[in-house]
């Protein structure tokens, strides 16, 4: 976990101090309504459909159980006892007062939080790999980058106001968690080919990011492009700040669905957009913003490390009790992940259970799992881009009584990586931009393939749901993907197939979903789906093809067959224009 | 005379700021007084302006290039930056350009949809003369430069980022 310093407790105190005077003077009449958006917008306060939302930052997804009970109580004292786990591993809040905002913000100030950036058009919060630092396959501890970048984007006078939101991903491990072809900026960790230095000092290959530029989902949605393949980690404030000035000149501000850096990437060309940050990075390049190793050290000091118990290996009782317990050997298969210190692992506490909204937790649920992590994690949580939690440092000796609980408190979902494990956003339960609902759907779906040994049987699939064109439920990089559109005033769901978050396994890159055909009523979906999956059991070779592999290697044209057929297409039609009429 | 920041003072503002006519044609030239115009009325009077009597300055709109003005800094008495729109930010860019890339010492005001929530930011990228938008007291703008008592990054204003003056002090 990262402990504050002085100056950073001071910055997030003044932070709310102003936030405080602004809002005053809002209420006060002193400010329109026009100008106190600009301003409360960059502290993650919008105005929603039917109260405030107030995004909380969790940056790059690390909690303490500490932070994580003053969640739970900002909940109950301010909130509806319950909060959202987003997509950007942040938690919103759907309905403080507008007043009592800036005391919430002294709250969270007192644990070392804040809302800092978490809306407006500047650069958000940073995303990594939920696996940070324990991962096996790591390549570097993306968090100590992450925490750079944060200090580095914290109050950026030149960035802060962008044409557009600007979000970057760092992943530090082989596997792309963290989805850096789809975002902004992508850093990906390499290390340099060139192993040993003639000088004898690393040990490895000098550490370097590949930089990925214009990705993105919303209604354009784009692989990112590779604009450096190895950039020096020194060059790497320098570099993302060349990148940013050019956006912030030259992208697009007359239309906003027109303004994120993909869409200035692709007027520009990927080869002229490189050109210009590197004339522009000409200038900043080995100048004071270039990283020191003094610097690094200094960032990774400041987190404090998990104390490892020296353990010989794998635990035998665990092993045991795999073999013995059918539906502990089930979480386990799907929530347990490996863990790179001999002993441990991770676990997925799945915010997923059929019958709750995907990413919601109760203030109880929140109290209960920092004690989880207090009692079997070193204390600490991470928040997933899946919107689920994650317990990083488990022995697996505890495994057992772990999953007991998480039973016992709803917790204990075996579907990670799963068809049930559904990415939604909000939807128009809560958000006013929605076209459509997104919730119900997901349980809808939840409860068809509910039974979970047809689940086992589907295997590993990745189900995204957003209620509109803004993505936050990422359906484009949903193995299947469900958008929510509007059509005269009705909610109708298109629906993609073949869409993939990215690199996480050899020869899988980053992929958009290709839309299957005419969108359907809520009602359908369910069908829609079962159809669809029971076209990839009949065309899969294995169990281990899984059902975007099988998109991949046959096509889109096997799945629209079954779902539309022949003459079906045209009795769909003319239902939904019935339903339009 | 209007009042502006200056340097962290609020002063009368001694230059007249021109604007382009609603046709886009050039509006007279005062025959005397300090002047700041418009990058096309430079482009089109550039001798007429450097012989009339007076100080001149030349402001650029946040769609216009720095690189237009940057042989000809040494010309200028001030350089404006406009924001049409408070959410317009890039004037901050135009300004961090003007000091880092064509290296303009002098006095850089912003002006426009600005007001104290912006001073702070405005100043980091080196604006050091303010013209707020009308209704703002500019007296009571001046605690906006102490919103922050540190800043992370490196900026104009503090071209060493924190990281490289935790151990200077």
């Amino acid at each position: 976990m990262y402990r504050y310093d002085e100056i950073d407790q001071r910055l997030v105190e003044e932070r709310v101090a102003q936030f405080r005077d602004q809002t005053r003077r809002f209420l006060a009449g002193q400010l329109s309504e026009d100008d106190f958006r600009s301003l409360r917008l960059r502290n993650g306060l919008y105005i929603q459909r039917y109260a405030p939302m107030l995004r909380v930052a969790i940056p790059y997804g690390l909690l303490t159980s500490h932070q994580l009970r003053t969640l739970a109580h900002i909940a109950r004292k301010w909130d509806r006892g319950y909060g959202h786990f987003s997509t950007r591993q942040n938690l919103q809040f759907n309905g403080p007062r507008l007043e009592d905002t800036p005391d919430i913000l002294a709250e969270l100030a007192r644990v070392q939080m804040h809302a800092i950036q978490t809306s407006g058009n500047c650069v958000r919060n940073i995303t990594t790999d939920h696996f940070a630092g324990i991962a096996r396959d790591e390549i570097v501890d993306s968090f100590v980058w992450c925490e750079l970048l944060r200090q580095w984007s914290t109050f950026h006078p030149e960035f802060s106001y962008l044409p557009r939101k600007f979000k970057i991903a760092v992943n530090g491990a082989e596997a792309d968690r963290a989805a850096v072809f789809l975002h902004d900026i992508g850093l990906q960790a390499v290390r340099d080919k060139g192993g040993t230095r003639s000088d004898g000092a690393s040990p490895g290959g000098e550490v370097g990011f590949r930089v990925i530029v214009g990705g993105g989902m919303g209604r354009t949605p784009i692989i990112g492009h590779v604009m450096q393949e190895f950039l020096p980690w020194r060059h790497l404030l320098t570099y993302v700040e060349a990148v940013l000035r050019v956006y912030n000149r030259y992208g697009r501000r007359d239309n906003i669905h027109k303004a994120r850096v993909k869409i200035l990437v692709k007027a520009l060309t990927p080869e002229r957009f490189r050109e210009e940050v590197e004339a522009e990075w000409a200038s900043l390049t080995d100048g004071p913003s270039t990283l020191t190793e003094e610097e690094v050290r200094r960032v990774q000091g400041q987190f404090t490390r998990p104390a490892y118990a020296q353990l010989p290996g794998d635990d035998v009782g665990y092993a045991a009790q795999l073999a013995t317990e059918p539906a502990f050997g089930a979480w386990a298969k799907r929530n347990v992940h490996p863990h790179k210190v001999p002993g441990y692992a991770a676990v997925t506490l799945s915010l997923k259970k059929t019958g709750v909204p995907p990413g919601d937790a109760t203030a109880d649920q929140m109290d209960a799992v920092a004690d989880l992590a207090d009692r079997y994690s070193l204390g600490e949580l991470r928040v997933s881009h899946e919107q689920n939690l994650i317990l990083a440092d488990v022995r697996q000796a505890g495994l057992h009584a772990l999953w007991q609980k998480a039973k016992a408190l709803g917790l204990a979902t075996p579907n990670i990586g799963l068809l049930t494990n559904i990415i939604a956003c909000p939807g128009g339960d809560f958000c006013s931009l929605a076209n459509a609902k997104s919730i119900p759907v997901a349980q809808a779906i939840q409860e068809r393939f509910d039974r979970l040994d047809y689940v086992y049987d589907i295997g590993e699939l990745d189900l995204n749901i957003s209620g509109c064109m803004n993505s936050c439920g990422h359906h484009h990089v949903g193995h299947i993907g469900i958008l929510g559109v509007d059509k005269n005033g009705e909610e109708w769901y298109q629906i993609s197939i073949g869409g993939n978050q990215g690199l996480t396994r050899a020869g899988a890159p980053a992929a958009l979903g290709k839309v299957i055909g005419p969108s359907f009523a809520r009602a359908q979906i369910s069908d829609v789906i079962e159809k669809l999956i029971g076209v990839y059991l009949e065309q899969r070779e294995s169990e281990d093809e899984r059902f975007v592999d099988v998109v991949w290697r046959i096509g889109i044209e096997p799945f629209k067959e079954r779902v539309y057929g022949g003459h079906h297409q045209g009795h769909e039609r003319h239902q939904r224009s019935l339903a339009a009429a | 005379m209007a009042v502006i920041i200056k340097g962290m003072n609020v002063i009368s503002d001694p230059w007249q700021r021109l604007e382009l006519n609603a046709d886009g044609s050039l509006p007279p030239v005062p025959p005397a007084g300090d002047i700041i115009v418009p990058l096309a009325m430079w482009q089109r009077l550039r001798e007429g302006l450097l012989a009339r009597p007076g100080r001149l300055g030349v402001w650029l709109n946040s769609n216009e290039e720095p690189a237009a003005i940057a042989e000809d800094l040494r010309l200028f008495g001030v350089v404006a930056v406009n924001f049409p729109k408070v959410t317009d930010g890039r004037g901050y860019s135009i300004a961090c350009q003007l000091r880092e890339r064509y290296g303009w010492k002098g006095e850089l005001r912003a002006f426009g949809d600005i007001w104290r929530d912006q001073l702070f930011f405005l100043a980091g990228c080196g604006f050091n003369a303010f013209a707020l938008r009308e209704g703002e007291d500019p007296r009571e703008a001046l605690t906006a430069f102490g919103d922050f008592s540190e800043t992370y990054q490196g900026s104009v204003a503090r071209p060493l980022p924190l990281f490289r003056r935790r151990h200077l002090t």
